[in-house]
Order: C-alpha cells, then structure tokens, then sequence
C-alpha cells in the first residue's frame, strides 16, 4: 500500500506543474494566515518577555497594601525603614539593605513616530539601584549623579521617544534635567523608563514620600519569612510580591488581549484559507478524474488515493506554512514597538517570532492542509471508475 | 431565385500554422441565391469549414470579396460583424452548443438580449420560436435534461428566434443518431420551404445531403461541381 | 439588467467551487469589517467629554501630578470660558480589580453647567444626590451590572486615595440615583461611570487636599477654542505647575494614540487577506473563464460583441464579489454588540463598513479582468475549433 502511495503522490506532484496557478492558491493563503497569526502572537510574545524578564524570584517590590501599581502606590519614609529592617533582605559589605526606595510617576515625552506625547514613565530610584539591579548595564554616556537633575533612558525609551539622546536635555515642572547616558537592562520593562535619583525626583514633584520598595533578597526561599515580617507589622500596611508575580500581574490583561486578537483573527483567516484549498482540492481531483479513474482501473486501491490526495494538500500547506512563517520572522523578528501597557505608562517591546511560535504556525497550516484536503479527497477515492472512464 | 443570399469573388484565406502558411482558400467565387438550401461536402481538411466561417461572419478573407444579405463582409470590423451576425445569420452546430446552466427557453432567448425588445416579448417570442422547432414543451428543461435531437432542436430555435435571412449549419446531424437526425432535416427542408430560410449546411452525410436543394463538392479549398437536387 | 439570468446562471455553473469562492469572500469582509469598526473607533475616540466646545486642561509635564484647585477661579476670569470644573482620577474598583469603574468626584454645580444638559437624571434624584453629603449618581448600566439599586450603600475601592480618618482605601457611597447620556453614541463610554462629591472627597482623603487632577472648561465659543486653550495656559507659564490646555477630543485622540499604530496592525493584517484572496478569487476566475471558452465563442457567433463578452465576465466578477462583500459586512454587523462588549469604552460605527462596498468593486475589477480580457480577445474560429 505505501508503494502505491509513493507511485501515486509522485505522479500527482509530477503534474503539478500544470496546476501551477490553483496550487499556489493554498500556499498563498496559508502563507497569509500564518504570517498573521506568527506576527500578532509574536507581539504577544515579545510584550510578556520584556514584563516577564523584569523578574527575579529573589527580588521583592513592596507596595502600599491595595494599590495594585506602582503608579498609584504611596509609601512613607518610615514605612521604609522599616521594610529594611525586614529579616531576609540581602545586606552589602557595609552591613546596609539592598533595598531601592522607587518614586515612579509618568512624564510627557513625545513619539518619533507620531509626534504626540506619551507617557513615559520616570522612575526615581535609591542609591542601592545598581547592587539590586546587577542587569543595568550602560552602554553610552555615563550613569546620573544623585542631588542632581540627571537621568539616563532605557535603550527601548530611546529608540521610541524623541530628545533621549546623552547630553539632551528635558524640561519637566519648571526644571531641566539632563540626559547622560542610556541603559539596558535584559530587554526588560526597565528599558522603557528614565531613570534617576529618588531624592531629586521627589523633590521636583514636592513629593515626601515614595511609591514602592524594591528589595533583593538573600534567596527566593526568604521571600515567605520577608513577606510575614511585613505583613504581621501592625504599623505597615503594604502587598509584597515576588517580582515576576507583580509584573505577571501587570501585563495579564494586555498579553490576552492581544492573544485574542490574534486567534480569533486566524480562525477566521484560516476558514477563508481552508475553502480556498478545498477549491482547489476540488479542482485538481476533477482534472486528475480520468487519470485516477484509469489508476484505479487497473487495481490501485481507494485508500492509496485517498491518502495520496491528502498528501498532496499537506504538502502545499506545509509549504505555505513555512513561506508565512519566514515572512514573519524576516519581517517583524525584533521589530520594536510601544505601547500603553498596565498603568498608563508606554512600554517598549520587540516582536518576538520564537520557534514555538513557528511550529505553531506550521501546525495550523497543517491543519489548514488536511480539512482542506480531506472532502476532496474523499470524492477521489470514490470516483465510479467505470463512469469516469467513459465520461473521457 | 433572382437575388443572390450568399455571393463571393476571388476570396483567399490563409491561416499561419507556426512558421508555415496554409492556403485553405484560393480565390474560391461562389453565388447562392436566397431561399437556396445547399449542401456543403467534402473531405476534412477541404475547406468546408472555413468556407462556412467567412459567410457567417466569424472570419474574415484575407483577400477577395464577401457580400451576404446584401452587406459587403470583408470590409467589417469585429464590432460590425458581431452586429450584423446577430441581425442576419443564425447558427447551428454539431454539438448543439447550448449553455448548460440555462433552460431551453432562456437559451433561445440569447440572441433576443442583444435587441431592444421588452421581456415579455423575448419570452413570447423564444416561445414560438420552440412551438415552431416542436420543442415547447421542452422550455424549461435544461440541456442535459434532452435528448441529442430535442437540443439540436432548441439550437436550431436559437438560430431562427431573431429571424435570420440565413442559417448556418456545421454538421448539425454529425452527432445524431438516424431518426432524429431525419427529423431534424425535415425541419430544415420546412424551414426552408415554408418560412424561407437560406441555408448553407456543411455535412460528411450523403443521405443529410439529399435533404438539400444543392450540393457543392469542395476539395483542397476550392468547389469541385455544383448540383441541384429537387 | 435583461442580463442578469444569464450572469447568475453562469456564476453557479460550478455549484461547489462558486460556494467555495464566495465564501471565503465572505471571510475577508467579516474581517475586514471587524477591523475597519475597529480602527474607525480608534481613530474617533470618545472621552466622554464630548463637544467642539469642551477643553480639557491638564499637567504639562505628566497625567499623574496634580494641579491646585485655586486654578479653577483663574481659568473661570479667562474671556470666552463660560464654566470650568474639576475633577480628579479616582483609580477605583468594586470588589475585584477587574470591576473597573470609572467613579469621578466633581463639584455639582459646576460640573453639571460644562456638561450642560448632557445627562438625563430624575429630578428628585438630582435634589436628593445635591443634598447627600456621601451620595453618589451611577450610570444606569453600571447599576445593572453590579446589581445596585438606589438607595444601596456601596463600598469602592480606591487604588489611590487613602481615608484621613483610618487610612483605608475603600470609601462608601449611598446610592441616590441613576444617569444617563443624552447623547446615545456616549452610551458605552460611559457605562462604567459614578459620580461623587468633590467636597466629601477632599475632606475625607489623607494627602493632596486641594489638588485635583485636571480641569474641564466650557467655552462660549467653539471656533475660538485654539486661543483660549493658549491664553489659560499662558496663566500658569511660569508656575510649578504648568498646565497643557486642549480640545476634549484632542486629547482623547492623543491618548488613543498611545496604544500604538493600531490601524498600521489592523491594515497589514487585512493587506495579507487581500492579497491571499486576490489569489483565489482570480484564479477561480481565470479557471472558470477557460472551462467555458466554448460557451463565450458560441455567444459572439450569436452576435456578442467583443466588449459585451468582456463585460459578462467583468459583471460575473461583480456580482460574485459584491453578493460575499454584502453578506460578509452584514455578519460584521452583526458582531458589533460582541466586539463592543470585549473593546470596553469604545463607540463602534457601522459607518465604518461602507469602504467595504468600494473595496468589494476594486477586488471585483482586479481579479476579473485578466479573464475578461482573456474572453474578449478570444477567437472564435480557434475557440470553435477547440471543441472538436
């Protein structure tokens, strides 16, 4: 049976050929169903990375208790000291907390593309920020000085925002503050920030307090010890949450959303794509009528013609899938764009197309391939042989 | 039979076939007077065809004059041929050539959508046009659903529906079987007859040609004899 | 029109495959008037401050800072603002954080007077929201939703403002009333609408007494709206509070805008289906064109003229393309009330399908006229010949 498979596949895709102009009708519009779909769920993909790598189990942000983002978060002085007094905070040589004290507030920066302000978030960070953020690296300029109206961009905010360029300088609440440098931070949400120092930032807001603490622990095991210390303190009132569970939190909404989108949008396309390949299923079968009626004749058996038909819609399926895959991923592979993520504040990501992703791309073609072969190639395996003889 | 239906001059007709030139006519000159019926015969390859071609209309010589019902053809262009085909020929051919998704009522309309004529009166008058072929009970069937002669029957409806001078029938019994390829003769020897249709018929059938009154023999492109028959 | 049995006939000659076509036809045009609905409603957002006449007056520098409440007389003295209020984000949800709404406190006279004869409240409502210090106005698909009625005692958690008086974040309000937007298209953006007292508000929270969030202003005259905005913002050039002053719908255009280039995303998503079904449509064409090459030379030997036979095709094209752009925007229509229910806030327009139509006709002429063209130039004599 497999040899007649063989023999009857290689003769179908011999004269494929001549089908040229319908075949490619099932490559075309898988290609686009494929594309889409590997594009808008690598936006997906791209977006939960840049939130997802913000995090480290061992690092802990504290906020007000009930607040649910940082942007709406207040945290006194004291409630601070307290927090890094907190057992399971790691400590530097000198015996103090790594713990950042974060003021986070957006400010107006205008897009490069469209030229409108968007809001960009500026976070005032302590002076523990590069022991509790080991991944900020500089890569031009130099880091900001505290006490001063300094600051340094992410690489994403930089890419995106207009006027964030080492040595520009922003005016913000009647002062000006200087760009010196711009960071990366693992293609984390950081690098859609400013950053600079706390103190100043909380200054020029007139603000006495800060928006959230963020802690590095000695290891993820403390956090339950950390959380309990905060929790049970009658004075603190205050959430503490792994990071990765905070910024899972912050871009749940967003992420399915857009998968949504994107799965619904190629359900649809791939029922448009699907008739399409049941036509032109259809019509090779009903060209190939005598050839397989005279194939049959002479004792191939339905199931060989059956599977051969199929396979043959699997394999410009398959070829489909692959083309709208490499489209995407030529196309959009760490393209960057921004967007309005959790809290009103932009964040910066690239499209990811991860080869998960692609695999899911190909099986959908496949599965695009196999209903829109499987009709037509039951009605070939069914052919009344001696009808179709004589009909030629 | 004074005026002349059919009259043709000198014409030559040559075809490209890749490289080579094919002279199927050279300067063939033939009358057919009005209310002939004739009989066209011949080998394959003779000309017939081509022959039938240039007095229908559908071609045009590449030298040599054509003038049918009265309109000089090869001076036409296709938009003007197409006009005057749908006012003074009707055709009917071997395989009846009826549109398979349309009935025999709405087939035999076809000719009247290029008139100005109203609805109703295509509908009426593609209705006679079966009543007189003997078919009308046959209108709404669609042309897988008749027998080889009731099709050609409709065809020959369609030939006659916009009221032709001429009709030009290409082997219009080749697919049939005895009787019903009699049957339809007789209908052209009536239509001929009574109704005064011209008629040129190309045919392989001695006994189809003995329904004519005329026969013209051709061979490589030019006529052998001309006949009358009662 | 004496055309048409003939055009339709010819379309479903091949039943199947025509279905197939049209079909997927349908497909892109379901999709094509999803996202169009879609972009049109991002591209014409809604603020819920609807009106040429309406400014909105913010922080220059960031949403988040706050402006002081004394603004409001300054910009009130400005020539041409008829009324100005005040109002502040109020970052509040009921029970669960995805029981988002939308409670703003404002100050009753004022607010009432810009928005003037915008909301449709009971009369006896209005006096008894105006004599409840903790009362609270809730838009009539919000009470359902959450199954209030008046005169209930609902607690709302606010992400933001703490109590003065034991720094909790969950305030309580009476019930007194329900509104509604005058306006229908308002409807959806403001579903998720409470209104409070600015007065109860300040008192009760713990920190930023007298600032607000930003300010809305009436102006007497819409067409001078450009030089008001500037002269208010002129106000506080120098202050540390600048402000950024701009139509309503401005701004709600610039805030849209911050989602990204939605209408880049939806297009080239639609530009992959177009291009896919150029494809197929074209081919079924091209495919149907050249099975009846008999059939089209059998009707110019009837007397179809050349262009005649090429407007047959053209008019088949038409008609397939335009019968599956109908039926595919109609079920677009038809998941508008889904799409609005998912797309929160937006206000979705069926004005929005009508491209579709002119799409439908270029995708009809594009994909029919190499086949048509194809049918005119055929030769009868050769096509005749073909069948013997």
């Amino acid at each position: 049976m497999l040899r007649q498979l063989t023999a009857l596949l290689s003769m179908s895709l011999q004269t494929l050929p001549q089908r040229l102009g319908s075949s490619s009708v099932i490559v075309i519009g898988i290609a686009g169903v494929v594309a889409v779909l590997v594009s808008v769920l690598a936006m997906g993909v791209g977006f939960r990375h840049t939130l997802a790598d913000a995090g480290r189990a061992d690092r802990v942000i504290i906020l007000r208790g009930g607040s649910d983002a940082e942007l709406n978060s207040n945290l006194t002085r004291n409630d601070v000291d307290t927090i890094a007094n907190a057992p399971g905070l790691a400590k530097d040589a000198a015996g103090k907390a790594l713990l950042s004290n974060e003021i986070v507030t957006v400010v107006n920066v205008p897009k490069i593309d469209t030229g409108t302000d968007a809001n960009v978030t500026l976070r005032g960070v302590g002076l523990k920020l590069t022991e509790v953020r080991p991944e900020l690296r500089i890569v031009s300029g130099r880091m900001f000085r505290p006490a001063v109206r300094e600051l340094i961009a992410g690489v994403g905010a930089a890419r995106q925002f207009r006027g964030l360029e080492p040595g520009n300088v922003l005016h913000m609440r009647n002062a000006d503050w200087t760009v010196t440098g711009v960071f990366e931070s693992n293609g984390d949400v950081h690098e859609s920030e400013l950053l600079a120092d706390a103190d100043t930032v909380g200054s020029s807001l007139e603000r006495t307090g800060y928006s959230s603490a963020i802690g590095l622990l000695t290891s993820a095991g403390a956090f339950p010890a950390f959380k309990d210390a905060l929790t049970t303190d009658p004075q603190l009132k205050v959430d503490v949450q792994p990071e990765p569970a905070y910024y899972a939190a912050q871009s749940k909404q967003l992420s399915k959303l857009i998968n949504v989108v994107g799965n619904t949008v190629a359900v649809i396309m791939a029922i448009g794509a699907m008739f399409g390949a049941l036509n032109t299923m259809y019509s090779a079968v009903a060209a190939r009528g005598l050839e397989i009626a005279t194939l049959r004749a002479i004792g191939f058996g339905a199931l060989p013609v059956l599977l051969s038909v199929m396979a043959e819609s699997l394999l410009l399926a398959l070829l489909g899938g692959v083309m709208g895959a490499s489209l995407a991923w030529l196309f959009f592979n760490g393209h960057s764009v921004s967007t309005l993520g959790g809290a009103f504040a932009q964040v910066v990501f690239k499209l990811t197309v991860t080869r998960a992703l692609i695999v899911t791309g190909v099986v959908w073609a496949c599965i695009i391939g196999v209903l829109g072969g499987f009709f037509p190639a039951l009605r070939a395996a069914r052919l009344p042989v001696a009808e179709a003889l004589r009909a030629a | 039979m004074s005026e002349a239906i059919v009259s043709m001059r000198n014409v030559v007709k040559r075809y490209e076939r890749g490289k080579q030139t094919v002279e199927v006519l050279n300067g063939l000159s033939l009358d057919i007077p009005k209310g002939d019926f004739v009989a066209l015969m011949g080998p394959s390859g003779s000309g017939k065809t081509t022959l039938l071609n240039l007095i229908g209309g559908l071609d045009t010589p590449n030298s040599g004059e054509i003038t049918v019902a009265g309109q000089r053809l090869d001076r036409l262009g296709s938009g003007a041929l197409a006009r005057w085909r749908s006012n003074h020929v009707g055709f009917v051919f071997q395989f009846y050539n009826l549109m398979p998704m349309l009935n025999a009522e709405r087939n035999v309309e076809l000719p009247l959508l290029l008139t100005h004529l109203s609805g109703s009166k295509r509908k009426a008058n593609a209705l006679a046009a079966l009543t007189l072929v003997g078919i009308a009970d046959r209108a709404k069937h669609k042309p897988a659903e008749l027998s080889g002669g009731q099709a050609q029957r409709v065809a020959i409806a369609r030939a006659l529906v916009a009221d032709p001078t001429l009709l030009i029938c290409d082997e219009p019994t080749g697919d049939l079987d005895r009787k019903s390829a009699d049957e339809v003769l007789h209908l052209l020897q009536i239509l001929n007859r009574d109704h005064g249709k011209s008629i040129v018929m190309v045919t392989h059938d001695p006994k189809a040609a003995e329904f004519a009154r005329r026969q013209l023999h051709m061979d490589k492109g030019a006529l052998l004899e001309a006949g009358t028959l009662a | 029109m004496k055309f048409f049995p003939l055009i339709w006939a010819t379309l479903w000659r091949k039943k199947t495959r025509t279905i197939f076509t049209l079909l997927s036809i349908v497909v892109a045009f379901l999709l094509f008037g999803v996202l169009e609905t879609i972009d049109y409603a991002f591209a014409h957002p809604s603020s819920g401050v609807t009106g040429a006449d309406k400014l909105i007056t913010t922080n220059k520098y960031s949403i988040t800072l706050l402006l002081p409440y004394s603004d409001a007389a300054e910009i009130h003295a400005v020539p041409g603002v008829a009324e100005v209020t005040w109002i502040t984000w109020f970052g509040a949800y009921y029970q669960e954080s995805k029981n988002f709404v939308f409670a703003l406190p404002i100050d009753t006279d004022s607010y009432f007077n810009v928005h003037k004869d915008e909301f449709i409240v009971p009369e006896n409502q209005m006096r008894a929201f105006r004599g409840t210090r903790t009362g609270a106005l809730v838009n009539s698909a919000l009470l359902k939703k959450h199954g209030w009625k008046v005169g209930d005692k609902v607690p709302l958690h606010s992400t933001i403002w703490t109590q003065k008086a034991d720094g909790s974040l969950d305030w309580t309000f009476d019930i007194v009333g329900t509104f509604d937007a005058r306006d229908p298209t308002q409807a959806s953006a403001q579903a998720q609408t409470v209104l409070f007292h600015y007065e109860m508000f300040d008192e009760g929270r713990s920190f930023g007494k007298g600032e607000v969030g930003w300010f809305e202003e009436r102006v007497t005259d819409p067409s001078k709206a450009a030089d008001i905005a500037a002269r208010i913002d002129a106000l506080f050039a120098n202050s540390p509070n600048e402000t950024k002053t701009q139509p309503a719908n401005d701004f709600a255009l610039s805030f849209i805008k911050q989602f990204g280039d939605i209408g880049f995303v939806l297009r080239a998503i639609l530009g992959a289906v177009f291009f896919a079904l150029l494809f197929l449509t074209g081919n079924t064409m091209m495919q149907s064109v050249r099975e009846r090459t008999p059939e089209l030379a059998v009707l110019k030997t009837l007397g179809f003229g050349d262009g005649q036979v090429l407007e047959l095709v053209l008019a088949e094209s038409l008609l397939l393309c335009a019968l599956a752009a109908v039926i595919g925007l109609a079920l677009s229509y038809a998941t508008l009330p889904v799409i609005k229910t998912a797309l929160q806030g937006i206000e979705l327009s069926p004005s929005a399908l009508l491209p579709g139509l002119g799409v439908a006709v270029a995708l009809a002429l594009v994909v029919g006229l190499p086949p048509a063209l194809r049918a005119m130039r055929l030769n009868i004599v050769d096509a005749l010949a073909d069948k013997h």
